[in-house]
């Protein structure tokens, strides 16, 4: 009777094991291996490195943000990164956005606020790609979760550039060579390099370290509620552990004189 | 229940009216006997029952939140991930609870063809069971459209382009299907539409399912009737205790992946909203249809049969085959425990439809080790027909069984020998 029990629990760590391994994935190029980083949010207990959190969006603010939109967030989402109410009315300040129509029916700009979405950089997709060669600078909001590998894929991205193509390849107009990206050419440049942002907390602006900061905020722009669901897991997952346990102690109670 | 339950002069007076409590009683409580040998296969029935519900009940309340148009329904997700309260967990606990639903049904199945559940006086019982999943496949494939990303539309796409291979008529049935001339916001309307109908189908059907359950118990591991009291016990407390401890095993594997790994069984296109202008490199279903991916790709031209007729055929057909399975099994025991060559072959065919699910997963382009995924797809594929086809009824002709025991109660009492 243990035999198929064993069998099936097997056969079911397969299917599990091979859903992981197996199922074709999205873009990235073919045959390359992502280093796999240890990210502060990685495991049961993982959460956002606030500093890298800060510093990442200080990276978007400054380099990404001319062309790409992060159009899922309000300035008051900045919460999540520990930014006070009043930090947060300053930095949604800096930014204009379209309002109205007012009582005389005409559209006006004001400063945003907190409760407003992420300005974009350009009015529309066509307006974005006028801009870069007709290349789309996709919207980062949900990046990290709809590229497998997710952050991992987005450090490895952003330091996968190549000064020139290996032997052999010739790129098109416009376009880089990057080990990860899908199909290897890629019409975003290398967006930045060492020293490209000067961090107000005195880090070290190394290539690597903008590339960290950057997909650090970027995992926590997908998921934030990342730090929140483990919290609470934790806690369910030791609830159901003690109450099966009891239910457990209890079936062997009531089956007790059966046997 | 109790006698003393059933003086209670309320309960009295709403028995003699509406004899509502001696029907619960009669069929989930000490009134239904159950065989007293049931191991823990047994469990996955009530299960998936429990895991229909929770299904129902996150995704009325999903339903509060979300927009079935094709502008907004990618960001009113979003927005129950990000601005509802708990939105995220509803909503991982909706998605991954779909998973888990084909996981425990699947297991279902498997054990009524291990058991030989199915069979007489079971057939109609294996047979609106077949009508559940089928009904279940509905359900997830149109559920799957809802949040409109890249692989909701495009594996619409493929799935729905399916009926245009029926002859003459089939690029109308599409048309129709659609309710335009593409997959569009009339196509979201109506899964969303049929996505709220079809779970409660499900639930009328699973009460139907009980109800033939009821009338000639629970099959169980021996494979034997009932003779007699002796050999059963009742429902409660035994069977309710034993449900409730693998509930609770169940909710940890549950929620240790809604916390956890809320993505694990997801694709990442998913979280790249539809665009009909770009057709992602790979389209894969969700992992439950994988199988049957792999073989209604496995098909070529067969005479004027075009491929594609074919596979949609050998992949409805790979489902409906199983309401066959009472009759193409001539086996007069029922348990494989003493059917010595079916208990193998039904390893191998266990094995067979993981291959099957793996092969879904790739393209049929690539290659293993040299061999072309295609041909691995359309061996396990003919294999899996020749299963149901050929090895069962010559199986059950040839072989000669184990004698079960006389009784469950006498196997019992003399543990050891029967299994
Ligand atoms: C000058 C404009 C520009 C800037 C600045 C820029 N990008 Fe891009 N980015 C693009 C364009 C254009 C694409 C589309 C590339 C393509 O499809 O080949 C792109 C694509 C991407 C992608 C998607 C890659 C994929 O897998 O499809 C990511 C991730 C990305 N950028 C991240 C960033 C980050 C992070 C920054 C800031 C550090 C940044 N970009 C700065 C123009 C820009
Ligand atoms: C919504 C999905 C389903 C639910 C909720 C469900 C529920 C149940 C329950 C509660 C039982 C009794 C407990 C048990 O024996 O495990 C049962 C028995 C049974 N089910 Fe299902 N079921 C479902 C789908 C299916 C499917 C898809 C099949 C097969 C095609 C199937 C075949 C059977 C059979 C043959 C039995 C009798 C088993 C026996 O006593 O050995 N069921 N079902």
């Amino acid at each position: 009777m243990m035999n198929p029990m064993k069998n099936a629990l097997l056969a079911l760590g397969l299917t599990l094991s091979m859903a992981l391994t197996l199922s074709a994935g999205s873009a990235l190029a073919e045959g390359v291996k992502l280093p796999e980083r240890d990210w502060s949010f990685n495991g049961m207990f993982g959460t956002f490195d606030r500093g890298s959190q800060q510093r990442g969006f200080q990276v978007y603010k400054e380099v990404c943000a001319s062309c790409h939109s992060l159009r899922l967030l309000a300035y008051r989402n900045l919460a999540g990164i520990g930014m006070s109410a009043d930090q947060i009315k300053a930095v949604a300040a800096e930014f204009e956005v379209t309002d109205g129509p007012n009582a005389e029916g005409a559209m006006y700009t004001r400063p945003a606020r907190p409760s407003d979405r992420f300005a974009a950089p350009f009015a529309n997709d066509n307006a974005a790609r006028t801009a870069n060669n007709g290349a789309l600078p996709p919207d980062l909001s949900l990046m990290a979760k709809a590229r497998k590998g997710g952050a991992d894929y987005l450090h490895a991205l952003l330091t996968g550039y190549k000064e020139a193509p290996p032997e052999g390849v010739t790129l098109s107009e416009g376009m880089q060579y990057n080990t990860y990206f899908a199909g290897n050419q890629i019409a975003m440049a290398a967006p930045f390099a060492d020293s490209a942002v000067e961090y107000a907390d005195g880090t070290k602006a190394t290539k690597d370290q903008i590339a960290t900061d950057i997909s650090t905020f970027l995992a926590w722009a997908a998921e934030p509620e990342l730090e929140e669901r483990k919290r609470l897991g934790i806690k369910v997952l030791l609830f159901l552990i003690v109450l099966t346990a009891m239910l457990y102690a209890v079936k062997r109670q009531v089956w007790k004189d059966l046997h | 229940m109790s006698n003393k339950f059933f003086e209670n002069p309320v309960i009295k007076w709403v028995e003699y009216r509406l004899p509502i409590f001696s029907f619960i009683d009669e069929s989930v409580g000490s009134g239904y006997p159950t065989p007293k040998n049931l191991n823990y296969w047994w469990n996955f029935g009530s299960l998936a029952g429990i895991v229909l519900t929770i299904l129902i009940v996150t995704g009325i309340v999903l339903a509060m939140s979300y927009t079935p148009h094709v502008d907004y329904a990618f960001e009113s997700v979003e927005r129950i991930m990000r601005d509802v309260n708990y939105g995220w967990l509803l909503r991982y606990i909706h998605m991954n609870g779909g998973s888990m639903f084909f996981i425990l049904v699947y297991i279902h199945m498997f054990r009524g063809m291990y058991y030989g559940s199915y069979k007489e006086p079971r057939e109609l019982l294996w047979i609106i069971g077949v009508f559940i999943v089928l009904a279940m496949m509905a359900t997830a494939f149109m559920g799957y459209v809802l949040p409109w990303g890249q692989m909701s539309f495009w594996g619409a796409t493929v799935i729905t382009n399916l009926f245009s291979a029926v002859p003459i008529i089939g690029d109308s049935i599409v048309t129709w299907l659609w309710g335009g001339f593409s997959i569009d916001n009339p196509t979201l309307n109506r899964f969303f539409s049929f996505h709220y109908l079809l779970p409660f189908v499900i639930f009328a059907l699973v009460f139907v399912h009980l109800w033939a359950l009821h009338v000639h118990k629970s099959n169980n591991p021996l494979g034997v009737d009932i003779k007699g009291p002796e050999d059963t016990i009742p429902f409660h407390p035994y069977y309710t205790i034993k449900d409730l401890y693998g509930l609770g095993i169940l909710m940890i594997f549950f929620m240790f992946f809604v916390f956890f790994a809320p993505n694990f069984f997801g694709e990442p296109d998913n979280y790249i909203k539809a665009d009909p202008l770009v057709t992602p490199p790979h389209i894969v279903p969700e992992w439950y249809f994988l199988p049957f991916y792999a073989i209604l790709r496995a098909v070529p031209d067969i005479w004027f049969i075009s491929a594609k007729l074919g596979g949609v055929i050998a992949m409805f057909g790979s489902i409906l085959i199983l309401i066959l399975l009472p009759w193409l099994d001539r086996s007069p025991v029922r348990s494989a425990r003493f059917r010595p060559i079916y208990r193998q072959l039904f390893w191998v065919f266990v094995v067979d439809c993981f291959i099957l699910g793996w092969v879904g997963a790739n393209s049929p382009d690539a290659v293993f080790h040299g061999i072309p995924f295609l041909w691995i797809g359309q061996a396990s594929t003919a294999y899996y027909f020749a299963h149901f086809l050929f090895i069962i009824p010559l199986v059950s002709i040839l072989e000669k069984p184990k004698m079960p025991p006389e009784s469950i109660n006498a196997a019992v009492t003399n543990k050891g020998a029967a299994s």
